[in-house]
């Protein structure tokens, strides 16, 4: 009746996951409880969980990704202070079973659950707005993407309370992860949420690749676009060839595990190292889905609070779409050590620090852009000068691994692990840091603190060099990743200095939660009536803050490069524009109501719940039909009531 | 140009730009040099730091090499950086500033240049030293190379010298100045063997085969390790690679082959279960192609019998 699922599922004798639950269930209880007795259901239902605004979705992935980076950072912290303490006899307070299933959640989570979802918010909520648009191509379907990749997020941390998760790595390698080696659920919670939200990426990518091809402001041309589009573009366009990959990747380690077929085992033919090619080949082009956009906000940083234009807008637009190419070029650099030849390896090497010349071509444009500025340090710039130091030493390991002779000597050593986190916490991380505290004001109406933004960016950069300069060292005397013991005592110092900095990185959060709470606080004091806080140069700070629901009342004509720069130096007409009736898509349950039940179908299939699998597929598949069928899915917002609007907005600004 | 949004006023003046802060690059700067002061203090000589044979020194040089190269843009650009970002902030009356972008091609076809050359120098190294460092290219020195065939099991390794006919569990004796050339195999999940001070590491795989080419220069203990995750036993599954001078080596061999037990495929299938942290053990003989039959899959396997009624043909991976 319940297929594997039993009582035994709930580790009643592991005290410390249960405590940690105890604790977020009395925070989601208080939460809930708190939105039920102020009555807020209604709003939250029609404002938000049910909207296809491309900028709700777009604040609901950084919530989401803001959320799981707390999940995330939690599993970093035990591991830091598990290596700093289980040295020499010592076995410190995480037996393996449990430290490895912390050490492939930490990966999980924070690329699939955190980095993705910044990043991805943080295109939904700019692209359509630099673009001049209303909205993207398809609006309910992003609102599906969304929920999908919130339902994979919720069924990784379900397996806290019911079962484990996987101990075989964010990689999920077979044949460690084939039946034979990881029999229980752990693996499952691990390939069914990621091909959950994947296929809600997947929707994403599309729209996207979309909305930027067809959807642009009049007199938009492509050598218009700001480069943050552009990067959108190249991300998309690497999100739609590369995560068809490795959702069939999972479906045949799935199909292993499910139906004791042989793709990847050990024996009658099955081939690991198949799987090994194909999950990086959908995972070297992640890194740069990740870090492409976030090079697209430094871009708009950087122009905007320099006072200038981008320098060589069109190196930036060509560099990214070099580096877009050649990512998919590069995945053998992950497996030097698998033994092909020194021809294979080193053509691999070479395409691997090839790609660093589009991204240095990257840092000087934007060291150039800086260059005759006038640059105002607020916490954005700090972020970017921060990133650009942190980049070109990330940069340098990451060419040094590209040599293969090198990386046969720091190959999954703990050199690794501080050459990735180089680049993905002072790439993607700072990057998307670096978009919120930009982009809030125009999310919001009011800006962020500078003060507590800025001490969050100075805990974020001294704990980081602290957190992982050790680490380049440790790899180097030969320290290994995913250790749950220390056999040399002699590398405790070092992982001490790392454990202090994985806390200095938990002041950062402190201060960012704080920089949200004395904003929000003041936000009276910090509103922002012009809609343009920073002098912007492309066109989302063409409209109010927050914009209305149809972004632009009447869509921008383009003309140039940085479209509101020129329109700002040419100065404004008085003129009142005569309003047309706007076409708006109507809110839409599918998506929670789709989530809701591939949330079901997913923890069905990880514990052999067949019947309730069915029921699950038959709803999904109903609900689809059923919105498929349904008409009168527009609104028209009529002349009078944008003109309405669009007065009262005006009437603000003025007043200020 | 009848935009609604020109109707707004003082859109241009944006906001007050003129309030900045420097970089406060003397903090950073503080913080990196009391990082490197703890590194100095707390580092010692060891693993790849440490090279005792001839790849591992190279791979070592390569490193060094490599990132001088690299340090020649890098410093620059992380000086310019906090340089630019410093006398461009707003509150400074000295710069000279422009508004428009200030492209030129000249400075771009610069800027595409250095990185450029960069890369094509390190292509280069790339190309040659992959050749000469090849795991799979043996070492030519004078005198035959020592045979040593490696399986990893959960969790632990086994040695075998097919030539001496005898093996050894997570203990690898080897010669000083005779290049060891290992054949290596996993009869559980994907491992690495890897001896950071002797050099390259390579996988080791089930059904197949991999290849490596090592040399110690010096007598030596040289710690040894699994560096890809293999589940629960993983963080102890370590040996220690002691090289000893080639007469030594005999005599280990003489005294192994006269005391332990052997390694018969029942004693195989009691090895191949899985244990964790297990002590050095030496074993007087060892079945006849052993290895190549762990290859195959026709032994008991760690997890139960065999399944493999029908097994694939061996592979070797690469070409």
């Amino acid at each position: 009746m319940l297929g594997r699922l039993s009582w035994a599922a709930i580790p009643l004798d592991q005290p410390l996951p249960l405590y940690a639950m105890g604790a977020v269930g009395i925070v989601i209880l208080v939460v809930l409880g708190i939105v039920t007795v102020k009555g807020w259901w209604p709003y939250l239902w029609r404002e938000w969980i049910t909207s296809v605004d491309h900028k709700r979705i777009g604040v609901m992935y950084v919530i989401l990704g803001l959320v799981m980076l707390l999940r995330g950072y939690s599993d970093a912290i035990m591991m830091r202070t598990q290596q700093a303490i289980a040295v020499g006899d010592a076995q410190g307070y995480l037996p393996p079973d449990h430290y490895n299933q912390i050490f492939s959640a930490h990966g999980t989570i924070m690329i699939f659950f955190v980095a993705m979802p910044l990043v991805i918010g943080l295109m939904n909520f700019v692209v359509p707005l630099q673009l001049g648009v209303r909205d993207v191509a398809f609006p309910t379907l992003n609102s599906v993407s969304f929920w999908l990749t919130a339902s994979g997020a919720l069924l990784v941390n379900v397996s806290l309370v019911i079962g484990s998760f996987s101990r075989a790595s964010w990689w999920g390698y077979p044949p460690l992860s084939e039946l034979a080696f990881s029999p229980d659920e752990g693996v499952d919670y691990y390939l069914w949420p990621l091909q959950i939200s994947g296929i809600g990426t997947l929707f994403t990518g599309i729209n996207f690749v979309t909305t930027i091809l067809k959807l642009r402001a009049p007199g938009m041309t492509y050598m218009r676009m700001p480069v943050f589009c552009w990067t959108a573009l190249a991300t998309s366009m690497l999100i739609v060839a590369v995560f068809p990959v490795l959702t069939a990747t999972f479906v045949m380690l799935l199909l292993d595990r499910y139906l004791g077929m042989h793709f990847f085992t050990n024996d009658l033919g099955g081939n690991q190292m198949m799987y090994v090619n194909l999950f990086w080949a959908w995972g070297h082009p992640e890194v740069y889905i990740l870090i492409l956009p976030a090079f697209g906000v430094y871009s708009e940083v950087a122009a905007t609070f320099s006072g200038k234009g981008l320098f060589s807008y069109r190196t930036m637009v060509w560099a990214t779409l070099g580096i877009c190419v050649l990512s998919m070029m590069v995945w053998l650099h992950h497996f030097f050590t698998m033994g092909a030849g020194a021809d294979v390896n080193s053509v691999f090497g070479i395409m691997s620090s090839i790609i660093a010349v589009p991204t240095g071509a990257k840092v000087f444009n934007w060291l150039f852009t800086m260059f005759r500025g006038r640059i105002v340090f607020t916490t954005p710039v700090l972020f970017l000068i921060g990133f650009m130091i942190t980049f070109v030493l990330g940069g340098l390991t990451g060419v040094l691994l590209a040599v293969p002779p090198v990386d046969f000597v720091l190959h999954n050593s703990a050199f690794l692990v501080a050459h990735f986190h180089h680049v993905i916490i002072g790439g993607v991380v700072f990057g998307a840091l670096a978009g919120i505290n930009y982009w809030f004001p125009k999310a919001f109406g009011f800006t962020l603190d500078d003060r507590w933004g800025k001490a969050s960016f100075w805990c974020w950069l001294i704990g980081f060099y602290l957190a992982f300069t050790p680490l380049y060292v440790l790899g180097m005397m030969g320290m290994t990743r995913r250790l749950q013991h220390i056999p040399d005592p002699s590398w405790q110092p070092l992982l001490l200095v790392a454990e202090l900095g994985a806390i200095v990185i938990f002041l950062a959060v402190l201060c960012q939660i704080m920089q949200l709470y004395v904003s929000i606080r003041n936000r009276e004091v910090r509103r922002d009536l012009t809609g343009d806080p920073w002098n912007g140069r492309t066109l989302e700070w063409a409209t109010s803050s927050p914009p209305p629901a149809y972004n632009f009342a009447v869509l921008p004509r383009v003309e140039t490069i940085d479209a509101f720069w020129q329109m700002k130096r040419r100065g404004l007409p008085a003129v009142e524009p005569s309003y047309e009736p706007i076409e708006m898509p109507r809110n839409s349950p599918i998506g929670i109501v789709n989530a809701f039940f591939a949330t079901i179908t997913g923890f069905t299939l990880i514990w052999h719940i067949w019947w309730i699998v069915i029921i699950g597929l038959l709803a999904i598949a109903v609900g689809i039909l059923v919105f498929g069928w349904s008409e009168n899915r527009e609104r028209e917002i009529s002349a009078s009531e944008i003109a309405r609007l669009e007065r009262a907005r005006l009437a603000l600004g003025r007043a200020t | 140009m009848h935009d609604w949004r020109y109707a707004t006023p003082d859109a241009s003046l944006g906001p007050a730009s003129g309030v900045g802060q420097g970089p406060r690059s003397s903090g950073l700067l503080r913080w990196l040099l009391a990082c490197a002061a703890v590194f100095v203090c707390s580092c010692s000589q060891q693993g790849v730091l440490d090279p005792q044979g001839p790849i591992a020194s190279a791979q070592l040089l390569l490193l060094l090499n490599s990132t001088a190269i690299m340090l020649v843009v890098v410093i620059p650009v992380i000086l310019a950086t906090l340089g630019f970002a410093w006398w461009y902030r707003s509150s400074n009356a000295r710069a000279s500033r422009s508004t428009d972008e200030g492209y030129e091609g000249r400075t771009e076809f610069v800027l595409w240049s250095i990185p450029t050359l960069i890369v094509i120098l390190l292509g280069g190294v790339i190309w040659i030293s992959s050749h000469q460092l090849d795991p799979r290219a043996p070492i030519s020195t004078n005198g035959n190379p020592l045979r040593v065939e490696v399986v990893a099991l959960d969790w632990k390794w086994l040695f075998i010298y097919p030539d001496q006919g005898i093996a050894a569990v997570n203990q690898l004796v080897i010669p000083t100045t005779t290049p060891v050339s290992f054949r290596l195999t996993s009869a559980t999940v994907m491992n690495s063997f890897f001896v950071p001070q002797l050099g390259s590491q390579i996988y080791t795989m089930g059904g197949m085969t991999t290849h490596l080419n090592l040399l110690a220069d010096a007598p030596g203990e040289y710690p040894g390790f699994s560096a890809m995750f293999s589940g629960d036993g993983f963080s102890e599954m370590r040996f220690i690679a002691k090289a000893v001078p080639a007469g030594d080596f005999d005599s280990w061999v003489a005294k192994v082959r006269g005391s332990g037990s052997a390694l018969d495929l029942p004693a195989y299938a009691e090895l191949a279960k899985p244990s964790k942290a297990v002590p050095p053990k030496t074993y007087r003989s060892v079945e006849p192609k052993l290895f190549d039959r762990i290859v195959e899959q026709t032994v008991s396997g760690p997890r139960g019998p065999t399944s493999a009624a029908w097994s694939s043909p061996a592979r070797q991976t690469g070409g």
